[in-house]
C-alpha cells in the first residue's frame, strides 16, 4: 500500500486487537501478537492512551479500549437535533441583527441549509431549508472548511466556479482565507455568493468540541457593512454570541 | 411616566415563570422554578398552592435582578396560568384548605356522570360551552366541598374562597389577608362551567346543581383591567390582566380579528379560533369559551379544539417503541423516505377525541405491508399530527361557518421542518411561526399593557409580531384528497375496538 504511514498501520491493528478476543492485554502480548519490538509497541500504546483511545489499568498495567473510540461512534449530531437546541438562539440573532439567519452543516462538499429564520420585515420570503449553498464562495462554507481539514482536501484545488467577480476562485487565496477563519474566529462572505449580499458566520461545535455547523446573518450589503465597506463590528458580535449560545446548548464550554 | 418595562408571570402545570417585556415586546429576563407534582393515587393530580406562591414570588424577584430593575421599572404586570386547577383557601388566614386539584385531575368523572343526570355530559353546555367533563373547575370545588370536614359550613359563611390560579395569585399579589381582591377574568371563568357565556356572570341555577356556594366565587373581571396594585416586590405595580394559558397564546399571537387561529403544538396540541363577538355552538364536539375581553369593550369569543396526542406520539416512538433516540431524530428517520409507503397511524390512545367523541375507539396502525420500513412509520407518525389537525379545523369552520386563511403556530414542535410542512399541505393553508416570544407570556404581557395604555392598541401589538417562517401547502389536489380518504379509513378502523362489557369503569 504506497503511501501508508507504517506507524498509523500498526496502531490500527493494535486497536482492532485490543476489539477482539481478550480484550484486555499486557504490552508484551501486544507486541507479540503483531510481531512488533516491545519498544515499538510500548511507544504506540502511549500514543493511543494520550488520545484516549486506549486506557491503562492502573493495577495489572494491561491495555483496554478507551472511552474516546466510544464517543468517536456517537459524535454524529442529527441535524435536526442540531435545529431544535438552536431555534430561540436564531430567532433572537434575527430580531437582534434585523437579517435572515442561516444554520448550514457540511453535506456532499457543499452547505446544507439546515435552518432558515426570516428576516423580521415580514415581506414575503421563500423558505430555505434543505437547500444547497457553495462551500467557496459563502461565509458559512468557509467557517465549515476552515475548521474541517478533510472537507477542505475534498474540495480539491479548483479553480471554484465564481459567481460574482469577487468570489474566491483558487486555492492560495481560499487557504488564507481559511487561516484568517481560524485566527479571528468568524468569516464573512461580501458580495462573493451573490452581487448586492453580504453575511457573516460563526463556528457551532459540540460537546467534544468537534465541530459541526455554522450560523449566519445575511443581508444587504447596506445593512450588513458599514461604510468603510467591511461587516459591521457589531453584527459579528451578534454572530459570534449566537454561535457560542447554541454550542453552549449542545454542552459545549466556553471558548 | 419612566416605567419601561411589563411582567408576565405564566403560572403552568409544572412550573413558574416571570418574564419581563420591552416596548418591542422583546424578552429582556426569563426566571423559572419548578414546583412538586403529587399523586396521592391513580389519576389524581395535586399541586401545593402555596408552594406555588413561594416560587411565584422568587421568579418574580429573580428576573427583576436578572434585568437590573425595580418595582419602579415596571409598567403592569399581567398573569397566565394553567386554566381549570383548583384552589380553596381561608379568607382569613390565607392557607390553602387542601391541595389544588389540577385541571389533569380525573377524581370527578364519576360526580361529572352523575351531575349529567339524565341528559348526559352536555347537560349545561348551551350556557357553559362545555360537556360536563372532569377537567372544569366547577365539579372539583363541589369535591372538596363534599370530602374536606366541614368545609360546606365554612363555604356557605363565606370564610372560603375559591380560585383557578389567576386568582389565587392576584389575590396573594394585591395583598393577600390584607385587603387582597378576589377576582378571576372571563376566559378563566369560562373554564369553570359555573360562567353563563352570554351574561358573562355566575350562572346561579348552575352553581346550585353542582352544589357550588355563590359566597365563595371571585368577582368576574374583563381580561385587561387594573384589578389592584401589587404589594411586596412589585409594589405599586398594577396588577393589570388576566388569561388561561391557551387564551393568551391566542392573544400573543394576535389573532385578535374573528377567524384568526393559533395551535400551539406540544404534548398534545390545542387550536383556538377567535369567532369575534359571537357564541359559536359546537355540534361537532369542540369547546366554547371566551377568547379574551379587554375592558368594558365587547367579549370575543373562541372555539377550541385539542388533540390529547400529538407530541406523545413521537414520544411513544422514542420511548415505548425506542425506534429513535431523541424527539428530534423522527424528521431524520422520516426523510429517509419519500412517502408514508401507505401506512397510517391514529393514537387513539384513550379514546377518539375531537370531533368523534368515541370512548371505544383505540389507537391502530393499518396498511402495513412488507415494504413498509421505521421511515415509513415515521412519516406517518408526523401525518397524524396534520390530519389530527386538519380534522379540528374541519370541525370549526363546519361550526363557525369561517374558512381558515392561514395558521399561526407556537410550541416545541414547530423546529419539526417537515411536520409544519405537512400541515400546510394537508390544511391547503399556510403555516405561520413568528419568533420564539413566548407567546403565551407575551399575551399577559400585551393585555396587562394595553389596560394601562403602555400600548395604545391591537394595532400597535400587531407590529410587534413577525414571521420568523412560513410553509406554503406543496401537496397535489388530488394527493391530499388520496391521503385524506386513507386517514378517513384508518380512523374509521379504531373504533368499536373496545367491547361494551369492557369499558373501563371510567
Amino acid at each position: 500500500m504506497p503511501g501508508a504511514i507504517q506507524s498509523l498501520s500498526r496502531a490500527a491493528a493494535i486497536l482492532r486487537l485490543l476489539a477482539g478476543g481478550e480484550r484486555r492485554l499486557g504490552l508484551s502480548e501486544v507486541a507479540a501478537g503483531l510481531g512488533l519490538a516491545k519498544g515499538t509497541a510500548h511507544g504506540i500504546l502511549r500514543t493511543l492512551q494520550q488520545e484516549g483511545f486506549v486506557e491503562q489499568d492502573p493495577e495489572s498495567g494491561k491495555y483496554q479500549l478507551g472511552a474516546e473510540l466510544l464517543r468517536l461512534g456517537q459524535s454524529y449530531l442529527d441535524v435536526h437535533e442540531l435545529r431544535a437546541r438552536a431555534l430561540v438562539w436564531a430567532d433572537d440573532l434575527a430580531r437582534a441583527a434585523g437579517e435572515t439567519v442561516y444554520l448550514g452543516v457540511l453535506h456532499q462538499r457543499g452547505v446544507l441549509v439546515v435552518h432558515h429564520v426570516f428576516r423580521p420585515d415580514d415581506s414575503r420570503q421563500v423558505l430555505e431549508v434543505g437547500s444547497m449553498q457553495p462551500l467557496h464562495a459563502t461565509a458559512l462554507g468557509k467557517v465549515l472548511l476552515a475548521y474541517d481539514p478533510v472537507a477542505r482536501g475534498e474540495l480539491g484545488d479548483g479553480p471554484w466556479e465564481a459567481f460574482t467577480a469577487r468570489t474566491v476562485t483558487e486555492p492560495a487565496a481560499l487557504d488564507a482565507q481559511c487561516a484568517l477563519v481560524r485566527e479571528r474566529g468568524w468569516a464573512d462572505a461580501v458580495e462573493e455568493t451573490w452581487e448586492g449580499v453580504a453575511s457573516v458566520a460563526a463556528l457551532i461545535r459540540d460537546r467534544r468540541r468537534n465541530p459541526v455547523g455554522a450560523v449566519c446573518a445575511s443581508g444587504a450589503v447596506e445593512t450588513v457593512c458599514g461604510p468603510d465597506g467591511a461587516v459591521r463590528p457589531s453584527l459579528v458580535a451578534s454572530v459570534r454570541t449566537a454561535a457560542r449560545a447554541i454550542s453552549r446548548d449542545l454542552g459545549a464550554h466556553r471558548f | 411616566m419612566t416605567a419601561s418595562h411589563i411582567a408576565a408571570i405564566d403560572q403552568g402545570t409544572t412550573s413558574s415563570r416571570c418574564i419581563l417585556f420591552d416596548a418591542d415586546g422583546r424578552i429582556v429576563a426569563v426566571e423559572q422554578q419548578e414546583h412538586s407534582q403529587v399523586f396521592p393515587q391513580p389519576g389524581w393530580v395535586e399541586h401545593d398552592a402555596a408552594e406555588i406562591w413561594t416560587r411565584v414570588r422568587s421568579v418574580v424577584r429573580g428576573a427583576l435582578e436578572r434585568a437590573g430593575l425595580t418595582a419602579a421599572d415596571v409598567r403592569a404586570v399581567g398573569i397566565t396560568n394553567q386554566r381549570e386547577t383548583t384552589v380553596l383557601w381561608d379568607r382569613h388566614t390565607g392557607v390553602p384548605v387542601h391541595h389544588a386539584i389540577v385541571w389533569q385531575d380525573t377524581r370527578t368523572e364519576a360526580l361529572c356522570r352523575e351531575l349529567g343526570r339524565n341528559v348526559g355530559q352536555d347537560r349545561f353546555r348551551r350556557e357553559t360551552g362545555l360537556p360536563l367533563a372532569s377537567y372544569f373547575a366547577g365539579p372539583k370545588i363541589r369535591w372538596l366541598l363534599d370530602h374536606v370536614e366541614g368545609l360546606r359550613e365554612r363555604a356557605e359563611a363565606g370564610d372560603v374562597l375559591f380560585g383557578t390560579m389567576d386568582s389565587w395569585l392576584i389575590w396573594n399579589l394585591t395583598g393577600g389577608v390584607d385587603g387582597g381582591r378576589h377576582v378571576t377574568d372571563v376566559t378563566n371563568a369560562s373554564r369553570t362551567l359555573l360562567m353563563n357565556l352570554h351574561t358573562l356572570q355566575w350562572d346561579e341555577r348552575i352553581a346550585e346543581s353542582i352544589g357550588v356556594p355563590l359566597a365563595m366565587l371571585p368577582e368576574i373581571r374583563s381580561s385587561a383591567e387594573v384589578y389592584g396594585e401589587a404589594v411586596g416586590d412589585l409594589a405599586g405595580v398594577p396588577v393589570a390582566a388576566a388569561l388561561g394559558d391557551q387564551q393568551a397564546a391566542l392573544f400573543g399571537q394576535t389573532c385578535f380579528a374573528a377567524g384568526e387561529a393559533k395551535s400551539t403544538y406540544g404534548t398534545g396540541t390545542f387550536l383556538l379560533l377567535n369567532t369575534g363577538e359571537k357564541i359559536v355552538h359546537s355540534y361537532h364536539g369542540l369547546l366554547t369559551t371566551v377568547g379574551f375581553r379587554i375592558g368594558d369593550q365587547p367579549p370575543v369569543y373562541a372555539l377550541e379544539g385539542s388533540i390529547a396526542v400529538t407530541g406523545s406520539l413521537v414520544q411513544w416512538l422514542r420511548d415505548q417503541l425506542g425506534i429513535i433516540s431523541t424527539a428530534a431524530e423522527v424528521e431524520t428517520l422520516a426523510g429517509t423516505v419519500e412517502d408514508n409507503g401507505g401506512a397510517y397511524v391514529v393514537p387513539a390512545f384513550s379514546g377518539l377525541f375531537a370531533p368523534y367523541w368515541r370512548s371505544d375507539a383505540r389507537g391502530v396502525i393499518t396498511g402495513l405491508t412488507r415494504y413498509v420500513t421505521k421511515g415509513h412509520l415515521a412519516r406517518a407518525v408526523l401525518e397524524a399530527t396534520a390530519w389530527q389537525t386538519r380534522e379540528v379545523v374541519d370541525a370549526m369552520e363546519k361550526d363557525s361557518g369561517v374558512t381558515l386563511t392561514a395558521l399561526k403556530v407556537d410550541g416545541g414542535m414547530t423546529s419539526n421542518n417537515l411536520l409544519m410542512q405537512n400541515i400546510a399541505d394537508v390544511l391547503d393553508v399556510p403555516v405561520e411561526r413568528p419568533y420564539v416570544a413566548e407567546t403565551t407570556a407575551l399575551g399577559a404581557a400585551y393585555a396587562a399593557g394595553l389596560a394601562v395604555g403602555f400600548w395604545d392598541g391591537p394595532e400597535t401589538l400587531r407590529a410587534n409580531w413577525h414571521r420568523a417562517a412560513e410553509w406554503t401547502p406543496k401537496m397535489a389536489a388530488d394527493t391530499r384528497e388520496r391521503e385524506h380518504r386513507n386517514w378517513l379509513k384508518a380512523v374509521e378502523r379504531t373504533m368499536g375496538w373496545i367491547d361494551q362489557d369492557e369499558q373501563p369503569e371510567a
